[in-house]
């Protein structure tokens, strides 16, 4: 447990297999552009209702805006977050977050690990919640919410949330200083690859496609289907007429209101909305979510019996 | 007497919040006693970051008998009245007592209230804390429903004397109260249980932890101080930033670091900023070079390697964001190189400052052509003050601000020098932005007065032009405050300019305003009446009552701050006075009478006043007394001199009450009576000369 990993996917593995073994399902990334592991409907959605759970996966997290042709040591528009989702928070959260620290080679007794308040929000998502920024010597490694409101509702039980920074986490534990020098497998391998090998290229790539050849007209009009198809699934009765069952597509509607957040960061990194626009563009995504978080509580996962 | 420990054990508790909650405790248990009828010696609080803890000595044991009488209904009442009496008083109809008294008989309840047993006042009076506890942002955690500022994990809570400790029975949310604690998170987590608050105290500290904040800040800044002296070099002191991070160790290792030979170009205040905000970092000074050359972080830790660990990764940590910060600073620099500030600032015509007052760069043309109209009035030169106004908030577009927003106005002073602008234009470039508050310093420095006045001017003129004004507690634009900070410029520069003229600087302003189109047909006339409600406020601080300052503004070139704060000063301090205060009761006592008969003989005696009806030594003297006051008062008051003014009108004291002693002004005679009306008339006139007299209280 207390040995160094040597490389990138060695501390998702560690991750993994820790976490497995405290009882969460182990869930793949969610399969469209999200900003945050957040996104996940295995989080939001989730988060809401009465129902018990316990979730963790990586999710590829894209930010536009923090492209920087790959050349920055510690900024990407496209990264990892490692996400851990439990309903009810259980007593130990804490404890077991350390664990998780242990497990990828970080001894608490070497180190200086603190909690530091920090409160989320997400003004797209409508949620937020209480908790701290965890630090390491100095360096914030992950960040710990205990959810209070998801879309507008309050969350009854309370879910524990953690999201690990995966590349700022690595680089440490690994002792690198560039992400792109970071091994991603092991360096002893036939054919080992750093994470530049893997992702510079398309750092650059994304980076002038985000900043300036994504054509804005597009945008904007994807952006307005995602909104108008996302109200229009939740305002299909939720009886479905083929099968006679009771169907509400919260979750192909959220799918939809993900799309939307993503266009509208896509947007924000091309530089044509205002300052004014941007918290009307937010209210809009916003509004998406709640309609979600409303319609997800009417279905069985969550929370909703007959 | 029993005392009584409490602590109640938790996640971590954000630093901002531990001692007003330590307090909060202290507060709410012992008033909670208190009312329950126990009494104490002593109590005291505590906090860390896991806990809060109260000690209270001397407790009684318990609660003093208490037998309540009460009167209800007649014995022969309706069963109604009879009924709601038992409903109030928690009895049966056998249990109250008939007696007699004047108006027959009468139903009365004898109350016992036993004596109850501390334990069980305790465990009440903390339950109810603990649910109704006033955290600024509390949580719920897991199933549960309780709200706590973290999850709450354990409360100790224990009565002891000299024959031991008991545990007080109690139970929040499936929390059981007991005796046991645990220590440091990682150097002291085994559970251990106490029986004393020194046993407490002595058992943290074993388990590695500080349970009193100003012990671990002396600690910190002790250790701080020593390992920078023994190098030679110097904490630079934080008194804000030192209770922060009492409030984020349990346990506090001092580490000092040194910062990276590359950073040290970078401005001290950067260093400091970027340290202090990302990292909690104290700043280390070398006092032969002046320069910040190292940092102080505080574990919550001790170590096998000393620390060593820690300090590299923290080095590491900063290295990172002062990596960005030299990046930033010399991206600017480059930038102020090639173009000036004025290059700098070109952005700002694509940042919208509002979307009915247009951009950044429009509202700093407004700014720079208000500067140059205000510069001759206070002393700068005009084309100084537009330049400086020009270019004063370029460090907007600055990367440095972009990822400090608190080095604004900072870094332009450095930029400024950079591009090689004057020491008075660099000044205004920062200084421009202040007074920030009640407290915070006046710029002096003319160009500098100039911006920062045209800056909250344009301000102020544009959100009202646009109807966006403060209401109760909203005030989104800080205009309360930018009225605040131009009542500061005009009072402190001792500005002398009608703010209402129609030459003034709101009606420049406001002009400044439509004339590009913006807020067309905008009327701000009542902008002034809202500058004069903040300046009660501020005057009211400075222990000038609001009806002197009504006095003042009731009288002409109210629109002159300086003015009217003179002539309020005087007044205050003229009422202050054994004299002024007998004038004032002389005045009202003339005015009243005098009011009274103009109201019942509609005319209005102002004038004709004439020595020869003058019957008795004191209605003569009392006319000499107005000849000389009035000879005194004319010329102090064109000079503006309050102060000779207000102890010229105090001579009147004595003759006026002289004349209310011997003279009954309403004389059966009517010529005299109307003689002796003009000569209070005079009063009057030669008074409201000096302020609006008839608006101040008593």
């Amino acid at each position: 447990m207390s040995t160094t990993p040597r490389s990138f996917q060695e501390i998702i593995l560690r991750l993994q297999s820790y976490w497995a073994s405290k009882g969460c399902a182990i869930l793949q990334p969610y399969d469209m552009e999200v900003g945050a592991g957040t996104f996940h409907p295995a989080t939001t959605l989730r988060a809401l209702g009465s129902r018990s759970w316990a979730a963790a996966y990586v999710q590829p997290s894209r930010r536009p805006t923090d492209g920087r042709y790959g050349e920055n040591p510690n900024r990407l528009q496209h990264y990892y977050q490692y996400q851990v989702i439990i309903k009810p928070s259980p007593p130990d959260l804490q404890d077991l977050y350390l664990g998780s620290l242990a497990a990828i080679g970080i001894d608490a007794s070497l180190h200086d690990i603190r909690f530091v308040e920090d409160d989320w929000e997400s003004p797209t998502l409508g949620a937020w919640g209480l908790g701290w920024e965890v630090w390491c010597d100095g360096m914030e490694v992950s960040q710990f919410t205990y959810f209070q409101q998801v879309g507008g509702h309050d969350c009854r039980p309370v879910s524990g949330e953690l999201t690990y920074g995966l590349e700022r986490l690595a680089m440490y534990v690994l002792g690198v200083d560039h992400v792109m020098d970071m091994p991603f497998n092991d360096p002893q391998t036939p054919i080992p690859l750093t994470y530049g090998d893997i992702f510079r290229q398309t750092e650059e790539e994304y980076s002038r496609h985000n900043f300036d050849a994504a054509t804005t007209e597009a945008l904007l009009r994807h952006f307005e289907d995602a909104e108008a198809e996302c109200a229009r699934l939740l305002t299909v009765p939720a009886e479905d007429p083929k099968t006679g069952k009771r169907i509400i597509m919260a979750h192909p509607a959220y799918d939809q209101c993900i799309k939307a957040s993503h266009l509208f960061n896509l947007l924000d990194a091309r530089g044509v909305i205002s300052v004014t626009e941007r918290q009307a563009y937010i209210g809009r995504v916003r509004a998406l979510a709640k309609a979600c978080a409303d319609a997800f509580v009417q279905t069985e996962a969550g929370g909703w019996a007959a | 007497m029993p005392d009584l420990l409490i602590e109640l054990f938790s996640e971590e508790i954000p630093a901002r919040m531990q001692v007003k909650a330590a307090e909060n405790l202290r507060r709410l248990m012992t008033d909670g006693l208190v009312e329950a009828g126990l009494t104490y010696a002593g109590a005291a609080a505590f906090s860390t970051p896991r806990r809060l803890a109260l000690s209270i000595e001397g407790l009684t044991a318990q609660s003093q008998p208490v037998r309540e009488e009460r009167k209800g209904p007649k014995a022969d009442a309706p069963d109604q009245a009879v009924a709601g009496f038992l409903r109030s008083t928690g009895l049966t109809r056998d249990q109250l007592e008939v007696r007699e008294d004047k108006k027959g008989a009468v139903l009365f309840a004898v109350i016992e209230k036993p004596g109850r047993m501390a334990a069980e006042i305790v465990a009440e009076v903390l339950e109810k804390t603990i649910r109704d506890f006033p955290w600024p942002k509390s949580m719920r955690w897991g199933a549960g429903s309780l709200r706590w500022v973290r999850p709450l994990h354990s409360i100790l809570c224990i009565l002891s004397d000299e024959a031991g400790a008991e545990v007080v029975p109690l139970e929040v949310d499936g929390i059981v109260a007991g005796a046991a604690t645990q220590g440091h998170r990682f150097m002291g987590p085994t559970p251990f249980s106490v029986r004393s608050f020194e046993d407490y105290e002595t058992k943290l500290k074993r388990a590695h932890v500080i349970l009193r904040a100003d012990e671990r800040a002396d600690a910190i800044w002790h250790d701080a101080t020593n390992q920078a002296f023994a190098r030679g070099l110097e904490v630079v002191q934080d008194a804000g930033l030192l209770a922060e991070v009492a409030g984020l160790v349990e346990w506090p290792v001092v580490l000092l670091g040194p910062i990276g030979e590359a950073f040290l170009g970078l401005p001290p205040e950067v260093l400091q900023t970027s340290m202090k905000e990302h990292q909690k970092f104290f700043s280390v000074r070398n006092p032969a070079t002046d320069r910040i050359e190292g940092f102080v972080t505080v574990a919550n830790i001790e170590t096998a390697d000393h620390g060593a660990t820690i300090l590299a990764g923290n080095g590491k940590v900063l290295s990172a964001r002062l990596s960005d910060a030299k990046f930033f600073w010399e991206n600017d620099l480059r930038t102020v190189a090639s173009g000036g500030l004025e290059g700098m600032a070109e952005g700002l015509a694509n940042v919208t400052f509002h979307n009915k007052l247009g951009s950044q760069a429009d509202r700093i043309a407004r700014i720079a052509a208000l500067a140059a109209e205000i510069a001759p009035m206070v002393g700068a030169d005009a084309g100084e003050a537009r330049q400086a106004a020009t270019v004063a908030k370029a460090d907007l577009q600055s990367e440095m601000v972009g990822e400090f927003p608190d080095l604004q106005g900072l870094m332009g002073r450095y930029y400024a020098k950079a591009a090689g602008l004057s020491d008075a234009i660099a000044a205004a470039c920062q200084e421009h932005y202040s007074p920030l508050g009640p407290t915070d310093d006046v710029p002096t420095a003319p160009v500098s007065v100039a911006v920062a006045l045209a800056d909250k001017i344009d301000t102020l003129t544009g959100f009202w032009a646009i109807d966006e004004k403060p209401t109760g507690s909203k005030d989104p634009f800080a205009l309360r405050r930018a009225a605040l900070g131009v009542i500061r410029l005009i009072l402190e520069s001792r500005l002398r300019v009608g703010l209402n003229a129609s030459s003034g600087p709101f009606v420049f302003a406001t002009k400044s305003i439509t004339d590009k189109g913006f807020a067309e047909g905008a009327d701000t006339g009542n902008l002034l009446s809202f500058l004069d409600d903040r300046l009660k406020v501020f005057l009211k601080d400075q222990g000038i009552p609001h009806d002197v300052i009504d006095a003042c503004l009731a009288m002409p070139s109210n629109d002159d701050l300086t003015l009217l704060v003179k002539r309020a000063e005087a007044l205050a301090a003229f009422l202050k006075t054994d004299d002024g205060e007998n004038l004032l009761q002389g005045f009202k006592r003339a005015n009243n009478i005098l009011t009274q008969a103009e109201e019942k003989d509609g005319v209005e005696y102002s004038y004709g006043a004439d020595p020869k009806f003058a019957e008795s030594p004191e209605e003569k003297a009392l006319f000499t007394a107005l000849d000389a006051a009035n000879a005194a008062i004319k010329p102090a008051m064109a000079a503006e001199d309050f102060g000779t003014a207000m102890t010229a009108m105090a001579g009147l004291r004595a003759p006026i009450d002289a004349f209310f002693t011997a003279v009954q002004v309403n004389d059966d005679n009517p010529i005299l009576r109307r003689n002796r009306l003009n000569l209070l008339s005079r009063i009057r006139i030669i008074c409201l000369d000096v302020a609006d007299l008839t608006r101040l209280d008593g």
